[in-house]
């Protein structure tokens, strides 16, 4: 294991950025997220979540994937070209590892969606352990360990250190190109191990941590689904896209064209199961009330991924939705809605 | 002309003009021989008041420089009230503008009667000049359409 | 706030009313959520603190085509949106029970978290009787703050604790205002037009269109967004080019111009801190200058500034000579 001084983390991110390009949170107009570094840049690793899950940097918002150019009488077509270079990510936590752990399962399965691939290729994330996990976080509920992300390196920022351990091959590489910059230290084990005391102990006493899933499983869809519960569970609901947007899992997609001065672009963007024309076919709209799709985004992140993918959730506990919605709606206390009344209805 | 003296660069300048009033103003100003630069493109409406917000962004959007919008003058409305209205509007969306941060000139509401061909001609010289003087609109402008 | 309850109840039990729109207590000590009560003993979870920013009056355009009368909980500054949506014809009188509430203001969970304190797991009462310092406990100890210091920027630059429909009234309200409304847009207009354009840029740039503005605004009620179109080349939930997020905010802010009660809920939902309200409160600023002084929202019949005209009114050359 390594270390390296706080204050000679600027020179550490200059050292990455100048061979890669750089991910990391950033204070933009008073709003912490992630962004590609520049001298400019104002790091914040104090945050615990930024607004915004790292899910764009495998993921992005929107994305051109090819484009026709009329150029007289002839069609051009042009793909967009994949990521071909190596960037890195850092400082994602537990549960920002986890949700691309949950995108890999959707975008690399077959039919493998080549763009996500190749960022996924190149990419390098570097986790890092949460020092002061928040009342928003549940994490532990799905089997997560935010005292020790796995990634393909890890780290803790303990008092004035941070303490750097590569896990793979790739966190090796990245690892030994800035090796000047980084100390080899004897009692970083210890240092860590308490620090991972501390933060689990902080986990333990969190007001959703206890939170139960029982009753939410892949077999769970009949059950589940015409529950009465949502009828009154989806009221306060603005069908605003707000958790979707900041979700670390959510992987619905659009695809549209933009007519350019003379072309089309053919881009794809994130699409929000919270909106009207979420999934709309040529026959209109299989989920037309507020309630069907407010209902698909929790049974899609509680019963059908799972049951798609060996039992494992598409939640992954970052709070990002308990803290953002603005009618303070989430998936939280629709579990409990559930614990409460719709176990027995 | 002029005009063609000033480099390669060429404004594109969109015109939204009345039926009643301005349109046959424009066709005025044609007859009676007089010029104004082939870089206004005219868009007839049925009423200045029918141009919402949304077609002004909407030029610019698609890569105008300026855009100047050309009805009745008040009082004169075919259908009496509705240059009262885009009045209003016009105001209100060209501060917002301002106050985004758009150069001042890009936009302009005139008044241009079937009668005034050399009030139109004159209009549209002068707007042109000015968006000469402002240059490519680079703030309002998406650039998907530039390419 | 046990008044609210036995009084709901009342209601409820002597049938005049068919269910009760309030908020909800949430999970957390700070997150209630709107919420519709049909039965007494529901009522237990109603809850009326600091918290309850949210305004219920676009509610009520779902709860008016819902068979008997509603009862609503409205603060003083969301009657004049349930005024405004009277006046729309959005929502039925008849069909609303309005209590209107006190208010000493709302708070910002976020303006909490931003004075370090995180964690929290309760807070003390934050109603109309509540201290005027919060304490706040959380894992990392008990923190304190000054119910001042958590306002939501709105409350600042309060319009006034004056209720402008109600049916009766429930609840001291207490003075927030300690700021000028337009002080801030007056900052901007001070600016140069690059400053003007760079602070707007960079602010829109955080804009992710999760509409969550467009949504909880009670003027905007169209039963179809124009931005939802799927004949619009527009995306409505991306900014693909730094153009649509203009386009958007302009649109939206020119659709509720002489609508918006400036009831500062844009802002308040916006999870990317986007200071929404300063596009509407330019609009208000410039109506008010330009056309006299009018107030969204203060009565049911005033037809709304650009709704109606002078002959004498200013022309846009205006905007160029101020500059």
């Amino acid at each position: 294991m390594y270390k390296i001084r706080k204050d000679d983390l600027s020179a550490l991110f200059r050292k990455i950025a100048g061979e890669k390009e750089l991910y990391l949170p950033q204070k933009i107009g008073g709003q912490t997220n992630y962004a590609v570094w520049d001298e400019d840049a104002e790091i914040d690793l104090n945050t615990l979540k930024t607004v915004k899950s790292a899910k764009d940097a495998f993921f992005p918002q929107f994305e051109t994937l090819y484009t026709c150019k009329k150029e007289g009488k002839k069609l051009q077509v042009e793909a967009e070209s994949l990521k071909e270079k190596d960037f890195v990510v850092f400082g994602m936590k537990a549960c920002d590892i986890q949700g691309v752990k949950v995108l890999d399962n959707v975008f690399l399965s077959e039919p493998v969606d080549s763009y996500y691939a190749a960022r996924r290729a190149h990419g390098i994330l570097v986790a890092m352990a949460c020092h002061e996990p928040e009342e928003s976080c549940f994490c532990k509920v799905f089997g997560l360990d935010a005292a020790d992300p796995s990634a393909d390196v890890a780290v803790w920022m303990i008092g004035e250190e941070l303490y750097w351990k590569p896990l793979t091959e790739k966190g090796e590489a990245l690892t030994a190109s800035v090796q000047e910059l980084l100390e080899e230290t004897e009692d970083a084990e210890k240092k860590v191990e308490e620090e991972q005391v501390q933060i689990r102990k902080i986990i333990d006493v969190l007001p959703y941590s206890n939170l139960s899933l029982e009753g939410w499983n892949g077999d769970a869809t009949k059950d589940r689904f015409d529950s009465p519960v949502w009828e009154t569970l989806y009221k306060p609901c603005l069908a605003c896209g707000t958790c979707t947007f900041v979700c670390p899992t959510c992987q619905c997609y659009d695809i549209k064209d933009y007519t350019t001065a003379n072309g089309i672009q053919r881009y794809r963007c994130w699409d929000s199961c919270m909106y009207s024309d979420f999934t709309m076919m040529a026959h209109g709209n299989n989920r037309n009330s507020q309630m069907q799709r407010f209902r698909q985004r929790f049974m899609h992140k509680l019963v059908y991924y799972p049951a798609n993918n060996n039992g494992m959730y598409s939640c992954t506990g970052c709070g990002r939705c308990v803290e953002k919605c603005p009618s303070s709606l989430n998936i939280v206390k629709v579990i409990k809605a559930f614990e409460e009344g719709g176990n027995k209805a | 002309m002029q005009i063609k003296e000033k480099g390669e660069w060429k404004p594109k300048i969109v015109a939204f003009c009345c039926n009643w009033c301005s349109y046959a103003g424009a066709d005025l100003a044609g007859s009676s021989r007089l010029s104004y630069p082939a870089d206004v493109k005219i868009i007839r409406v049925p009423c200045s008041c029918r141009v919402n917000p949304m077609f002004i962004l909407r030029a610019f959007e698609r890569g105008a420089d300026g855009v100047i919008l050309c009805g009745c003058h008040p009082g004169d409305c075919h259908y009496s009230t509705g240059n009262f209205y885009a009045r209003r509007r016009m105001t209100l969306l060209f501060s917002m503008l301002n106050y985004l941060g758009i150069e001042n000139g890009r936009t302009r509401v005139e008044w241009v009667s079937a009668a005034e061909g050399a009030k139109f001609s004159q209009t549209m010289n002068e707007f042109v000049e000015k968006i000469y003087s402002l240059g490519e609109n680079v703030r309002l402008g998406d650039l998907r359409c530039k390419n | 706030m046990q008044e609210l309850i036995t009084r709901a109840k009342e209601l409820l039990s002597l049938g005049m009313v068919s269910r009760v729109l309030g908020w909800r207590a949430g999970d957390l000590s700070y997150n209630p959520e709107p919420a519709f009560f049909e039965k007494e003993e529901e009522l237990g979870k109603l809850v009326y603190d600091g918290f309850c920013g949210a305004n219920l009056s676009k509610y009520m355009i779902e709860a008016s085509a819902l068979p008997g009368k509603t009862l609503v909980f409205l603060k003083p500054c969301d009657t004049y949106s349930f005024n405004q949506l009277i006046k729309e014809h959005r929502v039925d009188r008849e069909k609303a029970y309005v209590i209107g509430v006190g208010c000493r203001g709302k708070l910002d969970i976020e303006k909490i978290k931003a004075q370090g304190i995180k964690g929290i797991t309760s807070v003390s009462d934050t109603g109309l009787n509540g201290e005027d310092e919060i304490k706040i406990q959380t894992i990392y100890g008990e923190k304190t703050c000054t119910y001042n210091s958590a306002l939501l920027s709105r409350c600042h630059v309060c319009k006034g604790k004056e209720h402008k429909i109600y049916d009766e009234l429930m609840g001291e309200s207490r003075e927030t205002k300690d700021a000028e409304r337009f002080d801030e847009v007056k900052t901007i207009e001070a600016m140069s037009s690059e400053e003007r354009f760079a602070f707007f840029q960079k602010e829109l740039s955080k804009c992710i269109r999760c509409n969550a503005c467009r949504n909880v605004c009670p003027a905007c009620s169209c039963r179809k967004c124009v931005f939802d179109s799927t004949k619009f080349d527009s995306a409505q939930k991306a900014n693909v080019d730094s153009f649509e997020e203009k386009m958007f905010h302009i649109i939206r802010a020119f659709h509720v111009a002489g609508r918006c009660t400036d009831c500062g809920e844009c802002s308040r939902v916006c999870p990317q801190g986007i200071p929404l309200h300063l596009f509407n409160r330019k609009f208000i600023k410039d109506i008010d200058e330009f056309y006299g002084e009018f107030q969204a929202g203060e009565d049911i019949e005033t037809k709304g500034p650009l709704t109606s005209y002078t002959f004498e009114d200013v022309e846009p050359g205006i905007v160029k000579e101020r500059g």
